[in-house]
């Protein structure tokens, strides 16, 4: 059943929220020795809140627009009193005195967390291989990659053991394992969705965003967590009409762009082919379809680079042993720090604090982050220039479909590459979202990446429930 | 660099890592040879200012729940081997 | 001369060389706000270790920082006050590892402050430049325990976050300042500024208010500026004078003895009167600037910086004008303290109620220290026409000043409860002509033009009256009779 299926049973008293989380907590059980998608179940929790719901829907209360739905969050989420460990040893036992934004929000819906999920660690990686508790395995291959670094939440939604899931989106965090898992996943605009609770890895591109297997459960999440939040800054002041009552509203007369940068070189055939397809679904739902060019949009990659590991050389410095999570015992406070830092975090965490750390130093400022800054507001004005010709864009969301297993954990250039066809828009701050079309020569899933402007949410749904449909 | 970060490397690792960010270094040396001349640098994709918060007090943490989290208290407080010196 | 003493202003110098010295001060000042600069845990003094914190100013993971409105109006109104240029601005990370930083970096501003180009008067007239005066927060406190409390030596630390996140605004001034004096003024001056915008306590030994010093020495005469050495740990203004002092001493014999200045910080010590150095120029760290992500482009509107412009109060500097216009005949530093004390009020409402200026003022300066009490404008106003009328005494003033701050009421009234009845001219007449016939010897002698006896003459008279009659009206009439 799908999430907004479960809830309109449960709120309509069909079916309890007691019985819609004991269902998942066994399909869990059954499934997640293999796939290990989750850090920690929180099954105590879970049967607790999916009693209260029923017990609202007895007592004629409005149990929320998402009651009894289980739902996994992304280890990098803070929730109250219950272990948040961004899948890092330096975190582990950790537990955070308050809730996210987006927990409050889907407790407040009726939604059930039902655990957190694996992630590559503080979200560095696009496999799930770089956590401390080791990998989380493709439902759909057990010997491939979830893709990242949300692999836990895009394979608990495919493996069936949440209805909904969120993740957090950096450079594609959410849209490429929800591709590889073949679900759907959505990077909604840079400030839509408060990142209050959101453990930072590069302030200025994090978003959080929701997996689903429908398109039009994604639309009911967005709608539940998007919305102004005094407790973040960068958070957009206005609140977006709600997606859902433009869901069925068709593309017929939409321009749509083929993004060429994205779509060309680099990407495999089988999955240019499914490119080929969902293209086809949209001209013949009545979309104009053509070719567009971001030119700069190339030198994303280089950028994000750049800019992501200068930041969270920034935000990973508090983890220093002194107020909470690990602590190696040294003879003195620098040593302890140093000690600290070297035991908690794994290599590529190392490897992005020097990066930025270099970027931003003195005398390499200028050369690097300076420059990435600039190159940020080169890609910026390019697509400011396509959206005066169109309305949406597709691409790849990944260039190939799920990797195996440490193929490319000894390369990191090749991991990297894992995500160009997604870190231009981190980069952006515009919307985008993976549509599962199919799947590749290996059966393995394809995702079909639909990119709107800022604030785009509406149109992009809309174009991403006729996919959804084409597929029937 | 490893110092800066209070990172310490073993000679395995930096051995690995000097390649790994050379490489890396040497892809996005092509932002280098772009014309970004006149280009404001992008710090917010969104062009939003001025969110400003009353100055109204709100709720504090719990010392306790919040020093059962540190490594070592001691007196209400976060307990630190030697500090050596004044911050830079 | 040789290449080195080229260099550096004053290597090498002889003995007796005239040396000048050069400060610029940054002080650091608690912005009083009800709250934190990014979270809403209470910023208030002292209180239990770790009691006044939230996940913004402990740096959790996943806290944000969200900017405190009412710091900024305070920054803008010391912008104003300091008449700088008030900017857009924005905020940017120092990244540094220390255990009182909660997210191992403090948010600052760097390359864009709010307010920069001021500039501030000292009571002597002279004005000094002001480079920029920007916000950023507070660190925690750490108390080292063993090794008597001392950095070195201590065995471990203790770390409370109650300060950490308070807005403090920074105010950097141009090297502009030529003597310890001069920059103790500039701390007075800054400070009664602070308070009268209602933007800090200014309180020194709370350590609201902290005062780093640039200090460098060059032989008179010499434009070039010479190697600087910073001073911390200045926690009172003697301290500050007593360090800019050494300091400039120790550059001084330094350079008389032919050895450069190292650019250095210095710790001061109150115990020993004595800099230390803590570390040189070559060990700068590397603070990694960028601009802070979590938060948005400050860009505080013309309308809202106007606003905060005409709700300003009348600043010091006003106050000591309006003064010295009511009553120019007084001295500069007289005006200034009475201002410094708030005094100016009073002192402008009674001498627009008629009473003579200097006559207010040397109330105001010399009886008054302690404070006006009861005392009201208008009754100074009177009790100094009193005096002028020469109804009452300069010591039957200040008796009947105390009775007036004591307890209010009019000096008439109080000057008839203390038994000060003005003599008329002819009882004083009849009693100076009574004293002559009795010191025929002395009157003959002041004739002769030994003034001394007026002394003797003066008293006698006011032995007899037991201080009510007014010396000056005596002598006047002991020369009349004199002839
Ligand atoms: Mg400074
Ligand atoms: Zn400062």
């Amino acid at each position: 059943m799908s999430a907004v299926e479960i809830a309109a049973a449960v709120r309509s008293g069909q079916q309890s929220a007691r019985s819609a989380v004991e269902e998942c907590l066994s399909v869990i059980e059954e499934g997640d020795a293999e796939v290990h998608a989750f850090n920690l179940v929180t099954a105590a929790q879970a049967r607790t809140r999916a009693d209260e719901i029923d017990a609202a829907v007895a007592d004629g209360r409005d149990p929320g627009p998402l009651a009894g739905v289980p739902v996994a969050l992304k280890d990098n989420l803070c929730t109250r009193g219950v272990p948040t460990t961004c899948s890092s040893r330096i975190l582990e036992g950790w537990e955070p005195p308050y809730d996210a934004t987006v927990v409050e929000k889907l407790h407040n819906a009726g939604a059930i967390v039902v655990g957190k999920t694996n992630m590559d660690e503080f979200a560095m990686g696009s496999s799930t291989e770089n956590s401390a508790f080791g990998p989380t395995r493709n439902p759909c291959d057990p010997n491939r990659v979830p893709g990242g670094s949300s692999g836990g939440s895009a394979a608990a939604v495919a493996a069936g053991f949440a209805s909904i899931a969120l993740g957090s989106d950096t450079g594609g965090s959410i849209r490429q394992p929800a591709a590889l898992c073949g679900v759907v996943g959505v990077k909604p605009t840079y400030g839509l969705v408060s990142r209050f609770g959101l453990v930072a890895f590069a302030s200025s591109l994090d978003q959080i965003g929701p997996f689903t297997t429908t398109v039009a459960d994604s639309a009911a999440v967005l709608d539940v967590i998007s919305g102004p939040d005094h407790r973040d800054s960068t958070s957009i002041r206005d609140s977006l009409p709600p997606v859902t009552d433009t869901l069925d509203d068709g593309v017929d007369g939409l321009r749509v762009g083929v993004l060429a940068e994205l779509s060309g070189d680099g990407i495999a055939p089988d999955v240019s082919a499914r490119l080929r397809a969902a293209i086809d679904a949209l001209e013949s739902a009545g979309a104009r379809v053509a070719e567009a060019s971001v030119p700069a949009a190339v030198f994303g990659l280089s950028a994000y680079y750049l800019i992501a590991p200068a930041e969270a050389s920034s935000n990973l410095a508090r983890y220093d042993g002194v107020r909470y999570g690990l602590r190696m015992d040294a003879s003195n406070t620098p040593d302890m720090n140093t000690a600290t830092r070297s035991a908690g975090f794994g290599d590529e965490v190392k490897r992005r604090i020097m990066i930025g750390t270099y970027a931003l130093s003195a005398g390499y400022y200028d050369a690097y982050y300076g420059k990435a800054q600039k190159v940020r507001t080169l890609i910026i004005n390019d697509f400011a220039s396509v959206w005066e010709q169109f309305d949406l864009l597709v691409s790849p969301t990944s260039p190939t479909t799920a990797f195996s297993l440490g193929e490319r954990t000894a390369d990191p250039m090749a991991m990297y590459m894992s995500d160009v066809c997604t870190v231009p828009v981190n980069l952006t701050g515009q919307t985008a979202m993976s549509v599962p079309y199919g799947v590749g020569d290996d059966g393995l899933p394809v995702g079909v990446q639909v990119m709107a402007p800022a604030l785009g949410e509406s149109v992009m749904f809309r174009a991403a429930a006729v996919l959804e449909a084409s597929l029937r | 660099m490893a110092a800066l970060a209070r990172l310490e490397l073993t000679d395995e690792e930096l051995d690995r890592f000097t390649g790994q960010l050379d490489e890396l270094l040497d892809h996005v040396a092509e932002v280098e040879a772009l014309d970004v001349e006149g280009l404001p640098p992008t710090m917010h994709a969104l062009p939003i200012a001025n969110l400003l918060r009353p100055d109204t007090p709100g709720e504090v943490l719990d010392r306790d729940e919040v020093l059962s989290q540190a490594p070592v208290a001691e007196n209400g407080q976060f307990r630190v081997p030697p500090i050596l010196g004044e911050a830079p | 001369m040789s290449a080195d003493t080229l260099d550096v202003p004053g290597l090498g110098a002889p003995a007796d060389t005239e040396w000048e010295t050069v400060v610029g001060l940054e002080v650091h000042a608690e912005l009083a706000t009800e709250t934190k600069l990014f979270s809403a845990s209470p910023n208030r003094f002292g209180g239990e270790p770790n009691t006044h914190i939230d996940p913004v100013s402990l740096g959790l993971p996943g806290s944000l920082p969200v900017l405190n409105e009412k710091a900024v109006e305070l920054a803008i109104r010391v912008g104003l006050s300091l008449n700088c240029r008030v900017q857009p601005s924005i905020f940017a990370r120092k990244n540094y590892f220390y255990p009182d930083m909660p997210k191992d970096f403090q948010i600052s501003q760097y390359d864009q402050p709010i307010n920069v180009d001021g500039w501030l008067e000292l009571p002597s007239g002279k004005r000094v430049g002001i480079e920029r005066a920007h916000l950023e927060e507070d660190t925690g406190k750490t108390v080292h325990i063993g090794g008597g409390g001392r950095i070195h030596e201590a065995g471990y630390s203790l770390v409370d976050y109650n300060r950490a996140g308070v807005p403090l605004i920074e105010i950097v001034g141009h090297p502009e300042l030529r003597s310890a004096e001069e920059a103790r003024h500039y701390v007075t001056e800054l400070r009664s500024i602070l308070v009268a915008v209602g933007a800090s306590d200014g309180k020194m030994e709370e350590g609201s208010l902290r005062v780093d010093c640039n200090v460098s020495v060059r032989p008179l005469g010499i434009d070039r500026l010479g190697t600087r050495c910073e001073i911390k740990n200045v926690n009172s203004l003697r301290s500050l004078g007593r360090a800019i002092e050494y300091e400039s001493r120790r550059q001084i014999d330094q350079l008389i003895s032919g050895h450069p200045i190292e650019q250095q910080t210095r710790h001061w010590n109150e115990d020993d009167g004595r800099t230390h150095a803590l570390r040189s120029k070559e060990e700068d760290y590397d603070y990694r600037y960028f601009p802070e992500p979590d938060l948005l482009p400050l860009d505080p509107s013309a309308e809202w910086v106007e606003q905060i412009r005409q709700a300003l109060p009348v600043l010091p500097r006003d106050r000591r004008q309006s003064l010295a216009e009511a009553a120019p005949t007084v001295e500069a530093d007289h005006i200034a303290l009475a201002v410094e004390r708030s005094m100016d009020e009073l002192a402008l409402a009674a001498i627009s109620g008629g009473g003579p200026s200097e006559r207010v003022m040397t109330h105001v300066i010399q009886n008054l220290a302690d404070g006006v009490g009861m005392l009201s404008p208008e009754s100074l106003a009177s009790l100094v026409a009193m005096e002028e009328a020469g109804e009452l005494t300069a010591t039957q003033a200040k008796k009947v000043l105390a009775v007036l701050v004591e307890s209010g009421g009019s000096p008439q009234k109080a000057a008839q409860s203390l038994g000060f009845e003005a003599m008329d001219s002819g009882e004083l007449e009849t009693l100076v002509d009574g004293l002559i016939s009795e010191h025929p010897d002395e009157w003959s002698r002041f004739c002769e033009g030994d003034n001394k006896l007026t002394g003797f003459f003066v008293g006698q008279v006011m032995k007899t009256t037991q201080g009510r009659a007014d010396g000056k009206a005596v002598t006047q009439l002991l020369n009349a009779r004199r002839g």
